[in-house]
């Protein structure tokens, strides 16, 4: 296999480290407020990484780019290798790239089961019937009130409501943004528990926090955003240990 | 006395289930884009007056119908992907002002296409009245509610049992939460612009054969829709309807009763009560959806 050590093995191998998802010296600014500067992080597939940050440190402008309906002024986002920085907002979707917005965004108006099926907005009417199988196998509660209005729901019921339905789309790279907003202590645990079940079943999720420590001691990998720039980076557990973010972010 | 308010009653119907078509246009565009048309009541011209040039041109009336229809679907398109689409930064004022321009320069080329003369349309089915305890009721009128009824049952199943209709209500509810399920914004506000271009085109062309069309014929048409959209409460279908109903029947009684040269003053009086004490119309925009 000496002879085999040629440009094939050097491309599977570059294949097998490139990031699902790269993002590189990203800047996007609100009219003249500038909210991001430069944020640069990766998430592998398979992983689960956090990336934590004060109230408007550019956490939720950030997601919204990856998404594509927040316009980029510099930098790149690479997905499974390809620079996806200008492709619309259904492109991304179908590529794989869903998110469950901060304050969840349910369809309140309208039923369980349309908010569930309009996550499958992309997806053919076969995927979309088994998503709802799936959909309602993962989460019991939302089958029981599946004809009730989204509005209705509490606030626990509706995160499951806005996570089943980004499940919807089939994502092959889940974005959290602060899934932990506005829910008691245990709906929060709730939550993370739903989100680590789902990690563990091999899906590749990107979240963002305010709440670090929960966030961070269940990633992977963990990234800190201040002011728009990602200034720190570390295995989960590590970060909650560095002295800066127990400062910062834990109040220690 | 009860054959006079019968007749009037008739007569209030019959041209407010017009405004309610025109303003169920409204409301479709106001969804999916918070824009107020008011290029509305020139669909409703194109409509009318594009069928006469094309009898006049030989054409059988219903393929004039349709092809007066498909044209102005094709005018709301082009309103959507050249004033709307490309003036996205303008703000939604700004996007109105848009359709007003295009309201003013779509009656000027009619003048210089068509002409400024009134045309009537022959009526649907003949226009020997029918009697009804001592009113006469036009056959037109029939055939414009049975028209309100079909429109109104196709757009429920639109709504409530089509993908893209689903999407639509969603993107009125959020936008934002509704692109990031992949739902394409743009083409949903295209498509309203055609919906309700063609809507407006229908009321032209009932209208016609019983006020008679020409180029100026939206402007008038148009603000009484908007009255209905706006008594409906902005954004709610069915609302419109039934703002129609109410802005045609109040306008019928005005007229009968007072003196039709109040007529046109009692729309403008109902859009004034409404925006002052009931600026959610009279039934409500938190319906929207659910219409
Ligand atoms: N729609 C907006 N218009 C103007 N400024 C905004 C808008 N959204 C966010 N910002 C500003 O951008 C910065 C980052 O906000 P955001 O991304 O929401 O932060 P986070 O999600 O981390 O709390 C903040 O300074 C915020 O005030
Ligand atoms: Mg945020």
């Amino acid at each position: 296999m000496v002879i085999g050590h040629g440009s094939v093995d050097m491309s599977t191998q570059r294949h097998a480290t490139t990031p699902m998802l790269e993002v590189i010296d990203l800047q996007s600014r609100h009219g003249r407020i500038q909210a991001l500067k430069g944020a640069s992080l990766a998430v592998r597939a398979g992983q689960l990484v956090a990336l934590v940050g004060a109230n408007g440190a550019g956490k939720t402008t950030l997601m919204r780019a990856l998404s594509g309906v927040q316009p980029v002024h510099g930098g790149q986002i690479l997905f499974e290798g390809r620079d996806i920085t200008r492709a619309t907002a259904g492109a991304r979707v179908r590529a794989g790239i869903v998110q469950v917005p901060e304050g969840r965004r349910v369809f309140g108006p309208m039923s369980v089961e349309d908010n569930l099926r309009l996550g499958a907005f992309t997806r053919s009417r076969r995927e979309e019937e088994e998503g709802l199988e799936r959909a309602y196998a993962l989460f019991p509660r939302l089958k029981d009130r599946r004809r009730q209005l989204a509005g209705t729901l509490s606030g626990g019921e509706q995160q499951m409501l806005a996570i089943a339905r980004a499940l919807m789309a089939r994502p092959r790279l889940l974005l959290l943004d602060e899934p932990s907003m506005g829910l008691s202590p245990l709906l929060v645990d709730q939550t993370f528990e739903t989100i680590q079940r789902l990690a563990k079943d091999g899906m590749t999720i990107f979240l963002v926090e305010q709440n670090a420590f929960v966030a961070l001691s269940i990633a992977d990998h963990g990234y800190v955003l201040e002011g728009g720039r990602t200034v720190l980076d570390g295995p989960g557990r590590a970060l909650l240990e560095d002295d800066r973010v127990k400062e910062a972010y834990l109040g220690v | 006395m009860l054959s006079e308010f019968l007749q009037f009653l008739f007569s209030g119907l019959t041209v407010g289930a017009i405004y309610g078509l025109i303003g169920l246009g409204f409301a479709v565009i106001y969804n999916a884009s918070h824009v107020i048309n008011f290029a509305q009541g020139e669909f409703v011209m194109i409509g009318g007056m594009a069928t006469v040039f094309l009898m006049a041109a030989g054409l059988p009336m219903p393929l004039a119908v349709v092809l007066a229809i498909a044209g102005a679907a094709l005018v709301g398109w082009l309103l959507a992907r050249i004033g709307i689409e490309t003036a996205r930064g303008a703000g939604v004022v700004g996007l109105i002002i848009i359709t007003i321009g295009a309201s003013i320069l779509l009656r000027g080329l009619a003048q210089v296409v068509w002409d400024r003369n009134f045309h009537p349309l022959p009526p649907i089915s003949g226009d020997a009245p029918i009697h009804v305890f001592g009113a006469t009721l036009l056959p037109q009128s029939l055939w414009i509610g049975a028209a309100l009824i079909a429109i109104m049952a196709a757009l429920r199943f639109f709504f409530d049992h089509t993908r893209t209709g689903k999407a639509m209500q969603a993107a009125a509810i959020d936008p934002l939460a509704a692109q990031l399920m992949g739902i394409d914004i743009r083409r949903l506000v295209r498509l309203s612009f055609v919906l309700s271009a063609a809507l407006g085109a229908l009321a032209g062309v009932l209208v016609a054969p019983i006020t008679m069309t020409y180029a100026n014929v939206g402007v008038m048409l148009g603000l009484k829709g908007f009255a209905a959209a706006i008594v409906g409460g902005l954004g709610n279908p069915l609302g419109a309807i039934a703002g129609g109903l109410v802005v045609g029947i109040a306008e019928a009684m005005t007229a009968g009763y007072l003196s039709s040269a109040w007529k046109d003053v009692v729309a403008f009086v109902i859009i004034l009560f409404v925006l002052l004490f009931l600026p959610n119309g009279l039934f409500g925009r938190a319906e929207v959806h659910r219409a």
